[in-house]
């Protein structure tokens, strides 16, 4: 039981900060601060411009691919002590 | 060889393939039917589950959404892909452990009630339907414009691709049609765009091309935009026009509805293991993500090259495409002024917004209209948002082949979309209303056969919405994402993450955030539609925006009631620590 308590926990936690990310990434650098974010420029894009259109959605893949890299392996972790 | 013949070939060539892949893939039990015998690739589902989720919208219309919105059109980039976040991270891995065939099925067995998988079949199914009349408009007009049929007779052909691999492979004959589909859909897509980049930019790469200077010049291209578009009237490209709360809303109700699309979800009951489903979550949007980064390239080149080809030309003097699109009704001008030549500037050009023909012009003058000239507006041309991407090639001038790819690429986009919402529509009446309320004692078989005539009804409903469109598409478009986001999303996330919420706390939640979106979309949309502005809506969020508000009431009625009723069982207890196990 208490194994499992702290799986899960791993598990929240993991969620929690790459959600984070997530709303950074895209609400916050591509709308809210996005005035702030646009008198940078990125080559011919102004950064908040570039978030909202193209970075956000780089971001949303590595996210996933961390998210199910990071969990295979605390799932590895877990099943070993099971054995 | 003409491009009309071009045309016949490549989408006759690739409905054959898709015929070929639903005979060898056959399903012949109903865990083949439903989840497609859970033994798809993660690689091969990652496909399945791009093409099933770029739809004719994505195909067809997105691009040019965010042509004529710059950068609001943001909201879409990021509310349809930000979702698959929110989908790996919070239900995918969960649901699919839970192993059972629907969405309905979860709900119905995490808070132990029927009547909770009632409220979830009644918002699945008005969900898929929405979107199925979408993707039968998307057929009608690539067939009308490309291969000179009567709108009536592509739907007919299209349902009957559709009917025969989705009754017969049910989740496995779509699954691996859905494959094929995507190559062609993403093929089509690319090809077309790195040509408008080479010629525009240079840049064989349009993701980047986008963001280069305009070919002899050291201009960059966003930068010549904004400063055309504020010429002419329009506000600068890559500034916002709505509000930013507005903005913020639609882009969260956007993803919220992403994540609670049942033809979506159930994509992730297919793969084998659990942990393939995080890993396949990230395969689709890396597919999709392919698309939607060149999206707003297109949308940018489409929309220099538009007004760069139009504006202040004679009517004589417009390229073909020009007068093609308006034979068919999607582009119509009216010279207000009478100085002879095109003014294309921001505004409606005239009263109502869509051209009303008098009759069939005579050959090289425009259309007469019978619209009153919008005294508002210096604008002279009327251009439906849905031929951006299908006249993108012919307005670059390329070859008779990428028309025809287009073509065969827009009705994969739209047939592998309407193949999977067929699908959870025949699930959710077979499994969940036939066999686990209605009649629990029908044998397998007898559930294979519901299924398949579920999905035969379905499609014939489907095909009647394509001939007759309703006239409220676009609007219940927005219904779809907004019912989404604040009637399934968060009971599922809730049904994992917390043990204490029972079947009242759930059922009141969803009925809460259904009837409140449900009445905010209806009052703007349907019964005072002249209130639909900024100064009406609620702390200024459109009705495209709502259903995160939706969603936000039914967590919080939801967690409140769940409080003062009583309990969930045990099992029910249980189940949820099964789900949060580790493999």
């Amino acid at each position: 039981m208490k194994k499992n308590k702290s799986y899960w926990g791993i598990n929240v936690t993991v969620i929690s900060v790459l959600l984070v990310i997530w709303f950074l990434i895209s609400l916050g650098f591509g709308i809210i601060f996005s005035d702030a974010m646009d008198s940078y420029r990125l080559g011919g894009f102004k950064l908040g411009f570039w978030f909202a259109q193209q970075g956000s959605i780089i971001g949303f893949v590595i996210i996933i691919f961390l998210y199910a890299g990071i969990m295979n392996r605390v799932d590895k972790k877990f099943s070993k002590k099971d054995k | 060889m003409s491009t009309q013949l071009l045309t016949y070939l490549f989408v006759g060539g690739t409905f054959l393939l898709y015929i070929g892949i639903a005979i060898w893939s056959k399903a012949s039990s109903t865990n083949d039917f439903y989840v497609a015998g859970k033994g798809v690739h993660p690689v091969a589902n990652g496909m399945a589950t791009a093409a099933d989720w770029m739809s004719a919208a994505s195909f067809l219309s997105m691009a040019g959404l965010i042509a004529f919105m710059g950068r609001d059109g943001s909201v879409y980039l990021m509310g349809w892909t930000g979702g698959y976040v929110l989908l790996a991270l919070l239900l995918a891995p969960y649901l699919r452990k839970f192993g059972q065939y629907t969405v309905p099925d979860f709900i119905g067995a995490r808070y132990y009630s029927n009547l909770a998988r009632l409220v979830a079949v009644i918002c699945l199914i008005v969900i898929s339907f929405t979107y199925i009349a979408g993707q039968m408009r998307g057929v009608g007009i690539v067939f009308s414009r490309f291969l000179e049929v009567e709108i009536n007779t592509g739907v007919i052909i299209g349902m009957g691709i559709v009917f025969f691999y989705a009754v017969l492979g049910g989740m496995k004959g779509i699954t691996y049609t859905q494959v094929a589909q995507y190559c062609v859909l993403i093929f089509a897509y690319l090809v077309p765009a790195i040509f408008i980049s080479i010629l525009m930019t240079n840049n064989p790469n349009p993701i980047f091309g986008f963001g280069d200077t305009l070919v002899g010049s050291s201009e960059y291209l966003l930068d010549k935009l904004d400063r055309v578009s504020t010429d002419l009237g329009f506000g600068a490209y890559t500034e916002f026009q709505r509000s930013k709360i507005d903005i913020f809303c639609i882009t969260a109700a956007l993803m919220a509805g992403t994540a609670g699309l049942p033809h979506v979800i159930v994509r992730f009951f297919t793969v084998p293991k659990i942990s393939d489903a995080r890993k396949s979550a990230g395969y689709a949007l890396l597919f999709i993500a392919i698309l939607y980064l060149t999206a707003p390239a297109v949308a940018s080149f489409a929309r220099l090259n538009l007004i760069d080809s139009i504006q202040d030309k004679t009517y004589q003097e417009t390229p073909d495409w020009f007068k093609n699109w308006e034979s068919i009704g999607l582009i119509a001008w009216q010279d207000k002024n009478l100085d002879g030549k095109i003014t294309y500037a921001s505004g409606d050009a005239f009263i109502p917004q869509k051209p009303q023909y008098v009759s069939r012009e005579e050959a090289n003058e425009p259309r007469p209209l019978t619209n009153k000239p919008n005294s508002n507006s210096s604008n002279e041309v009327y251009i439906d948002r849905d031929i951006v991407v299908l006249a993108n090639p012919e307005i670059a001038g390329l070859p008779g082949w990428v028309i025809a790819l287009i073509a065969a690429g827009g009705l994969a986009a739209a047939l592998s979309t309407a193949a999977g919402l067929l699908l959870v529509i025949s699930a959710a009446i077979s499994h969940d209303l036939m066999k686990k309320i209605l009649r629990p004692k029908i044998t397998e078989k007898e559930e294979l056969f519901f299924a398949r005539l579920a999905a035969a009804v379905a499609i014939v409903i489907a095909g009647l919405f394509g001939i007759y469109p309703p006239a409220f598409v676009a609007q219940v478009v927005a219904l779809a994402f907004g019912l989404a986001a604040a009637t399934i999303f968060p009971v599922l996330v809730l049904g994992i993450f917390t043990k204490s919420v029972s079947k009242e706390g759930a059922i009141a939640g969803m009925l809460s955030g259904l009837i409140f979106t449900l009445g905010y979309i209806l009052w703007f949309k349907f019964i005072s539609p002249e209130l639909n502005s900024a100064s009406f809506w609620l702390m200024g969020i459109s009705p495209e925006g709502i259903g995160i508000l939706g969603a936000g009431i039914n967590f919080l009625i939801a967690i409140l009631i769940s409080n003062i009723s009583k309990k969930p069982p045990t099992e029910i207890t249980q189940l949820v620590e099964s789900l949060r196990e580790p493999l």
